[in-house]
Order: C-alpha cells, then structure tokens, then sequence
C-alpha cells in the first residue's frame, strides 16, 4: 500500500481530514503572523541559507573543527556511516556502563535509525519524553509530523490512551489535565534514568559546542540528571560559528509553530561538571552520523535538501500532507521534505511520493533555509522515470500522447473522432469511459467542433468578404 | 504588434470557447494575431509525469514555431509558467531563452502591455477569483500569502477589478491550490477531490456565483466537481469574462450545445 491508498482511506473520514487540515493551517497561520513580526523576513531566509550552503560545501573541515573543540572540552566524538553503527554506538555506550533505562528528547534522526526498537529488544527501556512523542511510543505507531508528532490524534484519543496507559479517569480531554498526568508519569522515568539520549539541532563547529531545542524543557531535564549525556547528530547539522546560530533560531521557531523563540534553547559544551564524591563522573558522547547523507551531497539537483532545519513548516503548508496525514507516507519524514530525501535511499520504494504532490510551490515559498522543494520534487519525478520507476502504463500513455502532439494531423484526426464518439455516449457511459478522472468529477459537454475547427470557419468566412 | 496565440489541447478540444475569447480580446486590445496550428502542447504534462524528453521535444516545436513573433500569449497561466521557467533548460536551441522570455498568459500580457480595450459593460455578477499556483508562485502574478517580499500586483485582479459592476468576492484561503496537479488529479484522485472541494467551499462562504481563474486545467476540475454535486457555480475562464465586458460576448451561449 503506498501513499495513494493510504491518502484515500484518510480523506474517507470526512469530518476528520477536515479537522486535521483545520489544525494544521492554523499552525501555518501562526507562522504567517510571526514571520509578519520581522521586518526583514526574507532577508534572514537568506541569510540562513547563505550559511547553510556554505556549511555543506566544508562539511569534512567544519567536522573536524568540531570534533577537536569538542574534545577539548571533554566530550567524546564518534563516527557512524549508517543507522545501524549508529545504533551500536549507543548500545555500547550504554552497556559498557550496564545502564538500562534510557530517557530520549526528540530527535528525528533516532527516528530515521530505528534506535528505539533496536535497544528494546535488546532489552533496554526507552522512554520518548517530548510529550507528542510520548504520545505515539504509547501507541506504538511513529510519528505523523516532523515537529508535533502526535499532531494526528485528538484530545479524546489521547484521553483514551492515558486511561489504558496512566489510569486517567475515563473521559478526561482536558489538554492541561492530560499533560499534568504525562507530567507526573515521565517524573519517575527522569529520575530513574541512568542516561540521556538527546538531538542536536545545530552542532557549531568553532567551539564544539551544540544546540537543543524544545518546549518542555525535557532535554533538560533527560541529560541534568542522568551521567551519560549521549547526542545523535546528522552530518548535515553543523554551522561554522555561535554568532551564525542567531538567523536560525529567529526562523526556526517562527517558520515551526509560529512562536517569536521556543521556550527552551539549550546550549551543550561538554559534560558537566562532576558532583558529588562517589557518584559517576559525568560523560557526553556525540555519535555524528552519515546514514545516506554524504550520497545526496553528491547530487546536485538534491544537496540543498540537505540545509532543512526541520521546522516542519513545509509540511504544514502542503495542501496534500493536510488532507493526507502524516502516516499516509510511510517514511519517517513526512511531506515536501521527507518526499525529496526518502527517494534518495530507496526509489523504488518511495517512487511514488515526489507525485503526492500538485506543485503548488507553497513548500517552497515558506522554507526558511529555501530549500527548492517542489522543483526537487519535479526532478525527483525525471530521475525516476529514467530510472524505471514509474508504473508502465503511465510510460506507455505519455509516449502515445507525446507522439500525437508531435504530429497535428493524427492528433487533428483522433480528436476529432473521439469527441464525435463522446457526444453520442450517455454520460454514464462516457464518465466510466473516462475514470478516475470522472470518479468525482462530470465531464462538460463536449463542444462539436475544437478551437481549431472554429478558427477555420472563421477564416472561410472571411475570403467570403464582408457581408 | 503581433503576438501569436497559443491554445493548449485541453482548450483546443474542451473550451474552445475560451480560445476564441483570448483570441477577440487580444484583437480588441489592437493586436494582431496569429494562430499556429503546428503547435498544440508546451510539454508541461510530460515534465510534470517525469518524461522530459518528451516534454523537451515538444519544447523544441514550440520554439521553432514560435521564435520569430514578437510575443506569445496564452490563457493557461501553467503552461505560460512551463515556458517561462523550463524551456530554456529543456531546449538547447539557443532561441530558447528568447521564446522563453516572450510567452506571456493572457492578463500579464494586457497590463504589461497596457493594452486593455475598455472594459464598459457591466458584469453584474460576484466572481470568485481563483489564484493559479503556477501563475502566482512561477510567474510571479501577484503576492503568494507565504512570502513577506516586495508586493506584486495581480493582473487578473487587477483587469477585473476594472469591470464595472463585478465584485469580487472574497476567500478565507486566497491562494490555496486546488488540487489540479496533472496527474496528480487522476492519480490521487481521492485528495485531489477533496482539495478542489474544500476550494469551492470557499468560494461558497465568501458568495461567489461565478468562479474564474486564470488557468483553463484548474477550472475544469473544479467545474467537473461542481457539476457532479450540483453547486450551484458557473465557471468560466477570466477570458470570457473579459471579452464580455469589452466586446459584448454573450457567455452561455458561446458553449455550442450537444
Ligand atoms: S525543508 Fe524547509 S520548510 Fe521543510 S522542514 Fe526543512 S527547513 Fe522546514
């Protein structure tokens, strides 16, 4: 099942793909009223990509700087080519310490390496505590958006879940409510934990130092108390300098929810220092990880994907992720974004997504780093019709269509009977004929003669002189 | 100043209407026009399907057949978008560029040109105008609500808003697509019903009787749903209403019956 079938059963329910579209372009409101806050928005777009682009074309130099700024400050820098050296990197990490429960703040990266289901069954506990993402680990379902995971589910079904999973009374949809008992449950688990497993949102590579962003405080919290502070970090995160941090986060939390900051901007140098005599002195380990990345820096047409900062505005703004849900794609990044990066780690698989779009522009339009994304998209679609991809019979009508258009007089020919044809059919007839575009849609009546018989006549009249 | 006319094939055999009412507003506005048989697509459903050497070979007819006019003009704000933005990369020819440069849609074309013949006769109708995304966000015609740039004007809006008598009507979502998209609108067609209903809608709450846009490939989707479900909205193409208000077109009749 692709996103296709999976976008047709959502807009099935009616009242709930109109909520869901409700939810999210207000989001994409919200992000309208904050940019109009910044005088000069579109010059702070450009500014972040400016630097962005430049990052990515020193990625090896900007990396190593890092790394040697942030040995010096006692952190431990590692190495992962792909998920699952990755997901090794932290196991070990974890059971050279024999530590079992892990507390995690979102990180989409930890998403995109499966790293949850591959400690547990190694029989480690896990616990998501970004609340939407605690939201979904409940569930056992992945994330439906980039920013708020959960952004999928109403406040009843969340209810429902608390019920099961926290003993909530039984109707109980209050969001203050709810959260107060995620609240008081993820307590237990913080204090419990032994490490703390966090993203990077920006790695700055002139003090080996890096940047959390949230707005529970929980990545706070998830590395303050535990020992062992383990960063995840994708290849494409790093900028040169602090002061190149302040365009980013003008536009992150704006572009993301619509707020002027997010309530927690965290910065990391480091381990922290050593407490009390006899606890275990404080470590921080960042796992820099490749995972495909280095692949689409190779490719022109995509690198640029490679500046996203993960705001998630893209996806609020697209008009099918709205009415298609998250879910329907079935990728770990949803929307424009995910559909330009998935096809690089598996056409075949994800070939269908560059076409879950119209090429409205508006992704494109809000991007605060300018990520083209719908020309990615439209040359993602050639890449992967040259590449085989396509279903043949999509192959097989453009190439009759495009032989016609070359050649006036079939094209001329053809029409001309098949227009005869379709004005004798009974709608009913001519509506299956024409499916799906007539699935919900009735066709005009078909004029007798086209534009250019029209023109003829036209033409014929006038030899005839004036009348 | 001639300009050559170029009808797409979906206006060619379902809107000729259309064609027709471009072709006697530009003439109204003291063009000469040409009309090229030769040429009956621009490419833009092969490079949107991802098969771009189809869409470059017609690409390459379009600037043979076109590159010594002055100007190209066209009622589909998409396939003006398509020449505008990809011919040159389509097409090595090195007229490319220059055709390229000179295909206009029908509005951009009037107001740059400050042709507009007067638009005397009264449209007393409210018309919800519908924004193409290719119109507005490729060729620039007018202000996408992302973007807090410089302002642009719309030159659909702006013509309309000349018509004595016409209102226009106002949409909660000014330029939210409607989910034509191509393929797209046969191959997700479940989303791409909803998109272009949730449109409607719109149009519905803001007292819309009439709907037009700039692009023929937009309208007729949305048309094609408003006829299933019987909603109560005429469609038409800005060109018809145009050519109303300054030649006296009757609009329901130009439709030849079955
Ligand atoms: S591509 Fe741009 S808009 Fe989309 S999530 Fe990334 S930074 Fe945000």
């Amino acid at each position: 099942m692709g996103h296709v079938d999976r976008a047709r059963e959502f807009v099935r329910d009616e009242s709930r793909t109109k909520w869901h579209d409700e939810s999210l372009w207000f989001v994409r409101a919200k992000r309208d009223d904050a940019a109009d806050t910044v005088p000069d928005w579109e010059a702070l777009r450009d500014e972040a990509a400016t630097i962005k682009r430049d990052a990515l074309s020193r990625l090896p130099d900007l990396w190593r700087q890092f790394e040697t700024a942030a040995t010096e400050a006692g952190a431990v820098v590692h190495w992962a080519r792909d998920a699952e050296e990755h997901n090794q990197i932290v196991l070990d990490l974890l059971e050279e310490r024999g530590f079992r429960r892990v507390v995690k703040s979102k990180s989409m990266l930890t998403e995109e390496c499966g790293l949850n289901p591959f400690l547990e069954a190694r029989g480690i506990e896990i616990i998501d505590t970004d609340l939407g993402e605690r939201i979904v680990q409940l569930r056992n379902e992945p994330p439906s958006h980039i920013v708020m995971p959960a952004i999928h589910l109403k406040r009843s079904e969340v209810g429902k879940l608390f019920e099961k999973e926290m003993g909530a009374p039984v109707g109980l949809d209050d969001p203050d409510a709810l959260t107060a008992l995620a609240r008081k449950d993820l307590r237990k688990r913080f204090i419990a934990a032994e490490a703390g497993i966090t993203g990077v949102n920006f790695a700055v590579a002139e003090t080996g130092s890096f940047v959390v962003v949230t707005n529970e405080g929980n990545a706070d919290l998830g590395t303050a108390l535990p020992s062992l502070h383990i960063a995840c970090v994708g290849l494409e995160k790093i900028i040169p300098a602090p002061s190149d941090l302040a365009p980013f986060l003008r536009l992150l939390a704006r572009s993301a929810t619509g707020q002027p900051i997010s309530a927690y901007t965290s910065h990391f140098r480091g381990p922290r220092e050593a407490e009390d005599i006899g606890s275990p002195a404080p470590a921080m380990h960042i796992v820099i990880v490749d995972n495909g990345r280095s692949d689409l820096l190779a490719q022109p047409s995509f690198r640029d994907a490679l500046a996203c900062i993960r705001c998630g505005a893209c996806l609020n703004t697209c008009p099918v992720y709205r009415r298609s849900g998250g879910h329907s794609y079935g990728t770990t990044i949803p929307g424009p974004i995910g559909s330009v990066l998935e096809p690089s780690r598996d056409p075949k698989a994800h070939a269908e997504l560059p076409h879950a779009c119209t090429l409205c522009g508006s992704c494109t339009n809000v991007c605060p780093v300018r990520v083209p994304l719908h020309h990615q998209l439209l040359t993602w679609r050639a890449h992967l019709a040259e590449g085989g991809h396509h279903p043949t019979r999509r192959r097989v009508a453009f190439g009759l269509a495009g032989r016609l258009f070359a050649h006036p007089r079939a094209y001329e020919i053809l029409t001309k009977a098949g227009r005869r044809v379709a004005r004798r059919l009974p709608t009913a007839w001519l509506d299956r004929l024409t499916s799906p575009w007539t699935e919900a849609r009735t066709l005009p009546p078909i004029p007798a003669r086209s534009f250019r018989e029209q023109m003829r006549a036209r033409a014929r009249q006038a030899t005839k002189g004036p009348r | 100043m001639r300009v050559a006319l170029f009808v797409p094939c979906y206006v060619d055999q379902l809107r000729p209407q259309i064609g027709l009412a471009t072709l006697d507003f530009l003439t109204a506005a003291g063009f000469e026009v040409d009309f090229q048989e030769e040429v009956i697509c621009c490419g833009q459903p092969f490079l949107t399907a991802g098969e771009t050497k189809r869409a470059a070979a017609l690409g390459a007819r379009f600037v043979d057949a076109f590159q010594h006019v002055d100007a190209i003009v066209t009622p589909s704000g998409s396939c003006a978008a398509t020449l505008r933005r990809h011919l040159e990369s389509l097409v090595a020819a090195p007229a490319a560029a220059s055709v390229a440069a000179k295909t206009f849609e029908l509005c951009e074309f009037i107001t740059k040109e400050s042709a507009c013949p007067p638009l005397s006769r009264p449209f007393p109708h409210r018309v919800g105008l519908h924004a193409s995304c290719h119109g507005l966000r490729e060729l620039g015609l007018g202000t996408p609500t992302e973007t807090r740039a410089a302002t642009r004007i719309d030159p659909a809006r702006e013509l309309l808003s000349r018509i004595p008598e016409l209102e226009i009507t106002s949409l909660d979502r000014r330029d939210e697509c409607c989910g034509f998209g191509g393929t797209f609108s046969v191959e997700e067609a479940a989303v791409s019903t909803r998109m272009g209903l949730d449109r409607l809608e719109d149009h519905g709450r803001g007292g819309a009787e009439i709907v037009t846009s700039t692009d023929v490939s937009c309208l007729l989707h949305l048309e094609g749903l408003s006829r299933r479900r019987t909603l109560p909205f005429e469609i038409f193409h800005i060109a018809e209403i145009l050519a109303a208000s300054a030649l006296g077109h009757d609009l329901r009749a130009s439709a030849e019956p079955r």
